[in-house]
């Protein structure tokens, strides 16, 4: 296939899983929407008054990130999680695998499209926490910059998911028992400086608290980790977890009898 | 003639261990109308799968159009159209919505996509229902409309997987006039089906495949000369009192006014008629007990399974 012709195949694919979360927005859009207005109604105003200052900052403008980077990860995760097992499920997937569609527009085109709605949902919740805050954007590239690539990031991590799930629970296990305990300890509630020095050390393992405290620096201009190394650590996981997708589709794991 | 479809030396062993194709070698030539017959679990499907790359083959060459799989697979791709066993749509997406993302797949665009899919899906009768979510079809739509999705971006080669199963025999029929039409247009079309009477109806070439390999590849023509009796139920007026009996014929009683005669093709009908006439027995109405091919079918296949036996 030409250029031109690559450029519609990746192009249906995108439209088709954009137009796919957007035709069901009552489960993909607003359920995050809800949640994270809960959330600053009840830690950020209710108890975040309480609490006081967090790293120098009032406590509901200290997570506002943090729970934007949650929906970005959460959501381009699961889009592209459910949405490619249940291509897979439905058996539709042929109809992409008889096509001459290279295996890397395949990935590249579920990938675009699950990050399209986490960004989609963090530009809402961003929307949503203007109610409660004021928004001041200290680095405007490094915020764009670190929500794209995790974004991209947990696309690949819910494609790899699907490639190997084979009944709808193990698209909810990864999500239930890694990603979201992952997130709530990545420093999206507080600053990993509160914590004894050894669960300092075990924190920085966690590669979610180098997305949440880079989004945190863009915005805020804090952050509890080298801004650098953590751009590193996420282009890095993309390089491997990109290769790793397509080793997958390549040799058909899961979509290939 | 060109060569549409060129199988070489193909085995497919799945991860279980099961041999499902044992080294089949075929070739399809171009405007073919060619049936791949056998009973389930011969491996047609399993043959269909490699051509179409929803299966990896274990060894063997497969060429379409003169595409190896192995090193020209976009270009292969590019020259097929399958229309699977299964449906393999999205249910929940309009039919417009289906053809078009199809078509968008094989690098079409949007605006000349529509208009090929208002082609196909007004010939096949599906227009009206465009909007129609695809869940909400009947199975016959359901079918059509795997058709109009495997046509949209007009192949050279459209392979289809019993795809008149379920449907009832107007419906059936209206798609072998379509099929018909598209192959005297130049598609070259591979049919798997059950019907053989089908087969017998559209097709001109033939393979049965049976146990993972080939017993027959012929054309329809040859493979019909190789029956040497036809078997024919005959109803008579009246009942008979004795068992007529005739030399070089077989007669079995069904019913006191229903025979069945197996006529040998050497001998033909003029000798029964005769026969019967001057019996006093008139024939009201006479039909084949099988379609001709399925005898020669079922004959095959059995001769296949004591060789497999012994």
């Amino acid at each position: 296939m030409n250029t031109r012709l690559l450029w519609t195949a990746f192009v249906t694919i995108v439209v088709k899983e954009i137009r796919r979360f957007t035709r069901i927005w009552v489960q993909t859009l607003l359920p995050p929407a809800i949640t994270m207005t809960l959330y600053f109604i009840i830690f950020g105003n209710l108890i975040g008054s309480r609490i006081g200052d967090m790293g120098g900052f009032d406590y509901m403008e200290y997570i506002v990130p943090g729970l934007i980077m949650m929906s970005v990860i959460t959501n381009s995760y699961g889009n592209v999680v459910s949405s490619f097992f249940g291509t897979k499920f439905q058996r539709n997937i042929e109809e992409l695998l008889v096509s001459p569609v290279p295996n890397w527009i395949i990935l590249a085109g579920y990938v675009i499209g699950g990050a399209s709605r986490g960004l989609i949902v963090g530009f809402i919740v961003t929307l949503l926490s203007l109610f409660f805050t004021d928004l001041q954007i200290h680095h405007l590239l490094i915020t764009i910059g670190v929500v794209i690539l995790t974004a991209i990031l947990f696309a690949l991590g819910g494609f790899i998911n699907a490639v190997y799930a084979r009944t709808f629970d193990d698209i909810a296990i990864v999500p239930t028992f890694i990603l979201t305990p992952l997130t709530y300890l990545g420093g999206v509630f507080y600053s990993i400086q509160l914590l004894p020095d050894f669960w300092q050390g075990v924190s920085q393992l966690n590669p979610i608290l180098y997305m949440v405290n880079s989004f945190r620096y863009g915005i805020l201009g804090v952050s509890d980790i080298n801004i650098g190394f953590a751009f590193a650590m996420i282009i890095g996981f993309i390089v491997l977890l990109g290769g790793f997708a397509m080793y997958l589709l390549r040799t058909g794991k899961g979509i290939r009898e | 003639m060109t060569t549409a479809l060129s199988i070489q030396d193909l085995r497919k062993v799945y991860g279980n261990g099961f041999e499902a194709l044992k080294g089949i070698s075929l070739e399809v030539e171009q405007g073919d109308f060619f049936a791949l017959l056998g009973p389930n679990g011969a491996g047609k499907s399993t043959t269909l799968g490699i051509v179409s790359s929803l299966v990896n083959k274990s060894s063997g060459k497969v060429c379409v159009f003169g595409h190896d799989i192995d090193t020209q697979l976009a270009q292969a791709k590019q020259c097929l159209g399958v229309v699977p066993q299964e449906f393999n749509f999205n249910p929940f997406e309009k039919v417009l919505d289906i053809v078009v993302t199809q078509a968008g797949y094989y690098g079409i665009k949007r605006k000349q996509a529509t208009e090929r899919a208002e082609h196909y899906l007004r010939k096949l009768g599906l227009w009206d229902k465009r909007n129609e979510r695809a869940r909400m079809l009947s199975g016959g739509m359901k079918r059509r409309l795997m058709i109009a999705r495997a046509l949209v971006h007009e192949p050279k080669l459209l392979i289809l997987d019993e795809p008149t199963a379920g449907v009832d025999i107007e419906l059936r029929r209206s798609m072998w006039d379509f099929l018909t039409e598209i192959n005297a247009a130049g598609t070259t079309i591979i049919l798997t089906t059950h019907y053989l009477e089908e087969a017998e109806s559209l097709c001109r070439n033939i393979a049965i495949i049976d146990h993972g390999t080939i017993i027959q590849n012929t054309s329809i023509k040859a493979l019909l000369q190789q029956l040497d009796t036809e078997t024919f139920i005959l109803d008579l007026e009246g009942d008979f009192a004795e068992l007529p009996r005739l030399d070089g014929y077989v007669i079995r009683a069904r019913d006191a006014h229903t025979l069945e005669v197996d006529v040998p093709k050497s001998s033909g009908l003029n000798a029964l008629f005769q026969h019967l006439q001057a019996l006093g027995l008139e024939v009201t109405s006479m039909r084949n007990k099988a379609n001709r091919l399925e005898e020669l079918f079922v004959s095959l296949v059995d001769k296949n399974l004591k060789q497999e036996s012994t």
